[in-house]
């Protein structure tokens, strides 16, 4: 897959999704690409990259959001 | 006067041990009177609203920290734990107070130098406070704020040549016994390949996509001294399989009293003379071992390397000569069903350098299984138990192993597959008529 036809279907995906949540795990993201793990790994890593994406953690557990969006980024003044 | 009255921590100190509290006591004093004149770039009372809000979490028996965020230094997305404090006004030193993870060298061997430039850096950067080790093994340091960690990153970087751990869903820092730099009972050298894979599976370690953490623990011999078979996801446990080799001189030197059980370790107590049979032979799990004509012998077709007799008379008992480790897999700590101690899934391999076959045999397939078929925050052991061990077996190529089997008949069942019966599972069922009546 190209990587800016990944980026198009990752940010319409999780812009769909932005009311209900706004934070995904990996898997998440690779069934939206349809692609296998270690194929999203290398796009979703590109995207991190360009500032498209950014990661969250609890410490146990990472996930991954639309840079700037949610909660997190507001609420523990972090913009 | 302090910031903050803490009569229920003050209480703490009380005890016969060593007391954190009067440790952070020691911090904010150091802090305030700054001597060496360090240019503090975090409040330089943290440590007293750290005191402060740990007093108000006693008093109202409740935790008053936050975790997660979307801190961490650019490009990765472990090392960093976001903290904050859901008492920001009152307690405004530690409004921010983000967990760094630092990657430990193997061995957890250190300069003096190393040692004071990280204190040095986190005096400066943090809040000095730190924890040698965390329970993962990595350097902890305790307590930062936002705008400091890039910061700290590029001096760790670039000074002290030293990289951010694992947290999150990554590959966690592997960690590793003191191995064969300091004890003779190292099968393998820990060192080297805890260095190795940290080194090779960088993106593993950095950037998060598995389904939930991972961890690498690499004990030389089966005392198991960082707990791998516990703790681990993948744990390498050093092993032998030839023969222990025994020293008849020494076994006597034991039996005689002239040689201390243990290296001495019990010393502090009068136990009476050393009896063999009693601490060493009848505590044999697979009683592999007996005297004969006061010479000991052991069937070591039956011993499971369970470390007793070496460790009791290690002058006379030694490790094999031909050595490897075992590889476990699935470990974890109780959040979904339970506990679960490793399952061997490897009985012997060589670890050599490049450990190819360890890396392509063992690792790789099993993360490529994990990472496709593991729901989110699913760990290996889990997903072991719920596609069964044989699915593991599958993925990676080995054998079915009678030393595989855990307990006798914890599991009756052999899963055939039709392409290794005989004629398959279809049956003639005119034939089957014949001897049977409907």
């Amino acid at each position: 897959m190209e990587y800016e036809e990944a980026k198009q279907k990752i940010v319409d995906g999780l812009t769909k999704k932005q009311k209900v949540k706004s934070k995904f795990y990996f898997n998440d993201l690779a069934k939206i690409l349809e692609e296998k793990p270690r194929v999203a790994k290398k796009l979703i890593n590109q995207m991190v990259q360009e500032g498209v994406l950014e990661y969250w953690s609890s410490g146990s557990t990472s996930m991954y959001g639309l840079k700037g969006t949610g909660k997190q980024a507001h609420a523990e003044h972090e913009d | 006067m302090a910031k903050h009255e803490t009569p229920l921590l003050d209480q703490l100190e009380s005890g016969p041990w060593p007391s954190f509290v009067s440790d952070l006591k020691q911090e904010i004093e150091s802090r305030a009177k700054n001597e060496k004149g360090v240019e503090f770039q975090i409040p330089q009372d943290v440590c007293e609203d750290l005191l402060g809000i740990l007093e108000l979490s006693y008093k109202h028996g409740r935790t008053h920290w936050k975790h997660g965020g979307i801190v961490g230094v650019f490009g990765y997305g472990g090392g960093v734990i976001g903290r904050y404090c859901d008492q920001p006004e009152m307690f405004p030193g530690v409004a921010h107070f983000h967990t760094m993870r630092v990657s430990q060298p193997a061995g957890k061997f250190y300069t003096t130098k190393y040692l004071k430039d990280i204190c040095d850096l986190w005096e400066m950067r943090g809040s000095g406070l730190t924890n040698m080790h965390g329970s993962t093994g990595d350097i902890i340091f305790l307590g930062t704020t936002t705008p400091q960690l890039e910061e700290i990153f590029w001096e760790l970087g670039h000074n002290l040549h030293q990289d951010l751990g694992g947290s999150g869903s990554n590959l966690r820092t592997p960690s590793d016994c003191v191995g064969q730099a300091r004890c003779e009972w190292a099968c393998y050298d820990t060192q080297a390949i805890c260095h190795d894979l940290t080194v090779e599976y960088q993106d593993e370690l950095h950037r998060p996509a598995f389904p939930y953490k991972f961890k690498f623990k690499f004990d030389g011999c089966p005392n198991c001294c960082v707990a791998s078979i516990a703790r681990a996801d993948l744990s390498f446990i050093g092993t032998w399989r030839d023969d222990i080799r025994i020293d008849q001189e020494a076994v006597a030197a034991y039996m005689g009293g002239e040689l201390p059980p243990n290296g001495g370790a019990h010393a502090g107590r009068d136990w009476g003379p050393f009896d063999i049979q009693k601490e060493v032979i009848d505590l044999c799990p697979t009683k592999c071992m007996w005297l004969e004509g006061g010479k000991l012998k052991i069937e070591n077709r039956e011993c499971t390397r369970c470390m007793h007799c070496i460790n009791v008379m290690p002058r006379a008992l030694r490790i094999g000569n031909d050595r490897g480790c075992s590889i476990f897999a699935g470990a974890k700590a109780p959040i979904l069903d339970g506990a679960q101690m490793g399952s061997l899934i490897v009985p012997f391999i060589k670890v050599e350098e490049p450990y190819d076959e360890i890396k392509e045999k063992v690792i790789e397939p099993i993360w490529d299984w994990w990472m496709e078929e593991g729901k989110n925050r699913e760990r290996l052991g889990e997903l072991m138990k719920r596609q069964g061990f044989q699915k593991l077996l599958e993925v990676t190529g080995f054998k079915p192993d009678p030393r595989m089997v855990q307990e006798p008949r914890h599991n009756p069942y052999i899963f055939w597959k039709e392409d290794e019966v005989e004629g398959g599972f279809k049956r003639d069922i005119n034939e089957f008529r014949k001897f049977h009546q409907r």
